[in-house]
């Protein structure tokens, strides 16, 4: 059975951390900084569980910034 | 497998579509504009039309879309985008001409010249952001603002006997024989993005065909209007837009064509 | 088609100029007393011909912003209108000169305020030489007297407002637009190529090319230092109009003591009134501005520092005068003579009123 392994990168700055990507995120990888801000004082968004990404684009789907590039491999599993 | 290995350009599955520039977008954070305007970028780079295309901008929140996409772009007075697309499209009419505007723009300011536009079967895309708020000029009442909504105009609500009734603009465009595809999208979920650009690429395909004007209405939110997150917006507006204005297709005759 | 001689309205031979211009779209809405205009236009159907586009719009709000659309695409366009149509414009024209975009605009004016009357007038004057709309702008003002003049100015018009990138008006009166005339109208030209209207328009808005920074016309700047660059650009243009293009008539001047200042159908009316004076002895001449826009000041210092008095004939409660008195700083007495409400002066009328002029001053 062939399995997605996934991978995000956000672009931290551009990011207003409007929560949209972690609300549509269906395995619960993002989650917003909780404490630290970018330079335009937003909690921007991150890979909080980032092992768990399948690379469905869910994320950068609905991102109204175009801030997340998803990566996505297949793997056959054994 | 080693997360560097994954992060290779040719596993990249999306990513910001390169004509949607890297400056960054005035929209609060969640608003619908920035996944329309995504998506407009998106249909246009796959269509390989940058070199034809050319928006018009109204005015409004959106009214700098034309710094964000990397296209040809005429921004024009508050409401007449019709009347300035049917000109741009009657004489360059190889050219892919779309407007861009909200509600207040296309249904109240201009509505004379979007039903004409509309009903002279201008081939020309329209896509209609209704978020039922005027979202520029601080949160007023919209003509498609529901009974009941409170902005900081109807700031106990609209209500239907001093403020007249919220306009199902998108369905009038309907009647009129010059439309060829008339639908109303929305932008919450992965799953409705991809019909949304479905849509907007049908639209801009039906232009170039000559098949009259095509309506892409994108029931949208405007978080900071309704005073709510973005993500309970989205709620909001599944559970009050959408039993007024619901989604679906209410018009493709470009099909039988 | 050749150069061609015809008899026609002021109003037709608009539209006919307009087509052997190469004018690549009309967009209009019915109004009396110029809707000729549209009429001819469509009854020519130049788009069999030239390719010029014709369209019928649903307002004159929706004309001058087509007019507007299509001018930012490097295209030469033009509308037609008269005075409660021309004021319904004065948004989209205060766009048109901020994105310094070339435009023609005809208004064959009619009587007003308000909805007014259908008989001529020249009460849009102010409105048209102040630019009308909102904001420091101001576009080229044209004052045909004859029908000969009104095909002439289709071409100067457009002329100009490509090489200033500024609106330009015809401002004709009920009069020159309804009366029938010989006219001389030019032999057909091509319409601009694309390639050409991208050399000579390189910030038309056409669809980027490969390569090519993205065209945007907008008139709005949010950065007020960026926005004041604008204004004095915008200025600064308009200064370089007032050095080079000044167009006016003299009749009569030389020897005069008394000069009528009129434009349009009234500077006609003075000829035959200066006939009349002169026959009485009364050495008068005309100065008939062409341009309202720049206003011929120059010429009329030089006769204020000469003449006895000048007396402004317009179909308006006094509005050129203002101009006139500015040129002449009080050297002369200045004052005005006109009728109103759609009546036109005889020239009997016009010579009793410089008798009673001299006899005052």
């Amino acid at each position: 059975m062939a399995k997605f392994i996934g991978a995000v990168d956000i672009n931290m700055e551009r990011c207003k951390g409007c929560d949209l990507c972690v609300v549509a995120c269906p395995c619960s990888v993002l989650s917003l900084q909780p404490k630290e801000v970018n330079n335009r004082g937003y909690h921007y968004a991150f890979a909080a569980n980032a092992e768990a990404c399948i690379g469905c684009a869910a994320c950068a789907t609905v991102c109204p910034d175009g801030c997340i590039t998803v990566y996505r491999v297949t793997k056959q599993s054994e | 497998m080693n997360i560097d290995d994954i992060k290779r350009a040719e596993n990249v599955v999306c990513t910001k579509p390169r004509l949607l520039n890297d400056n960054n977008m005035h929209y609060c954070p969640g608003c619908s504009h920035g996944v329309v305007h995504k998506l407009v970028a998106e249909v246009i780079e796959e269509m390989g039309a940058e070199h034809i295309a050319i928006g018009i901008a109204p005015v409004g929140c959106a009214v700098f879309a034309y710094n964000y996409i990397d296209i040809d772009w005429i921004e024009a007075a508050h409401g007449r985008a019709p009347a300035v697309a049917t000109a741009a499209k009657r004489l360059n009419p190889d050219r892919l001409v779309f407007t861009y505007q909200g509600d207040g723009d296309l249904a109240a300011i201009g509505t004379a010249e979007t039903i004409h536009a509309a009903n002279r079967g201008e081939n020309i895309a329209i896509i209609f952001i209704n978020n039922a708020i005027y979202g520029m000029t601080g949160g007023q009442m919209a003509p498609t603002t529901l009974e009941g909504m409170k902005t900081s105009t109807t700031p106990y609500g609209r209500r239907v006997d001093l403020n007249g009734h919220p306009l199902r603009i998108t369905e009038l465009l309907a009647q009129l024989p010059g439309t060829c595809y008339v639908t109303r999208q929305s932008v919450h979920t992965p799953a409705t993005v991809r019909k949304a650009k479905a849509a907007i690429r049908k639209a801009f395909e039906n232009s170039m065909k000559g098949l009259g004007t095509s309506v892409v209405e994108i029931v949208s939110t405007c978080n900071s209007g309704w005073k709510m997150t973005p993500d309970k917006a989205n709620k909001w507006m599944v559970d009050n837009m959408f039993p007024f204005y619901p989604p679906g297709d209410l018009k493709n005759t470009a099909a039988e064509k | 088609m050749d150069e061609e001689v015809r008899l026609m309205k002021g109003n037709e031979a608009i539209a006919h100029a307009a087509v052997r211009y190469g004018v690549d779209g009309y967009f209009g809405y019915p109004i009396t007393p110029q809707s000729e205009v549209l009429e001819t236009l469509e009854a020519l159907m130049p788009w069999e011909t030239t390719g010029m586009v014709v369209l019928q719009a649903e307002s004159e709000v929706a004309s001058i912003n087509m007019v507007y659309g299509g001018a930012a695409t490097g295209k030469a366009v033009m509308t037609s209108s008269s005075s409660p149509g021309i004021s319904l414009m004065q948004e989209g024209l205060s766009y048109i000169a901020a994105g310094e975009l070339p435009a023609l605009v005809v208004n064959v004016m009619r009587g007003g305020p308000g909805l007014g009357t259908i008989h001529p007038s020249q009460a849009d004057y102010h409105q048209a030489t102040r630019g009308g709309g909102h904001g420091d702008y101001h576009f080229i003002v044209l004052a045909p007297s004859t029908v000969q003049e009104m095909a002439d100015f289709v071409g100067l018009g457009f002329d100009l407002a490509f090489k200033y990138r500024t609106p330009a008006m015809i401002l004709a009166d009920g009069i020159v637009g309804q009366m029938m005339e010989k006219v001389v109208l030019p032999p057909q030209r091509p319409r601009r190529t694309e390639r050409e209207i991208a050399e000579q328009c390189p910030w038309a808005v056409t669809g980027r090319p490969a390569g090519r920074r993205p065209n945007v016309m907008t008139t709005l700047e949010l950065d007020s230092y960026k926005m004041e660059e604008n204004n004095l650009r915008y200025q600064a243009t308009y200064e370089r109009i007032r050095r080079n293009e000044v167009r006016y008539e003299e009749y009569l001047t030389d020897d005069a003591d008394y000069i009528f200042v009129a434009f349009g159908s009234m500077a006609r009316i003075c000829t035959k009134a200066i006939d009349d004076a002169r026959s009485m002895g009364i050495r008068v001449g005309l100065v008939r501005p062409i341009t309202l826009w720049p206003f011929p000041e120059k010429p009329l210092a030089e006769l204020s520092k000469r003449v006895k008095g000048m007396l402004v004939v317009e179909l308006n409660a006094g509005q050129m005068i203002d101009d006139v008195r500015i040129a002449t700083s009080g050297r002369v007495p200045v004052e005005h003579f006109g009728r109103l409400g759609g009546i036109v002066p005889s020239p009997a009328e016009v010579t009793d009123a410089l008798k009673k002029f001299i006899s005052r001053i």
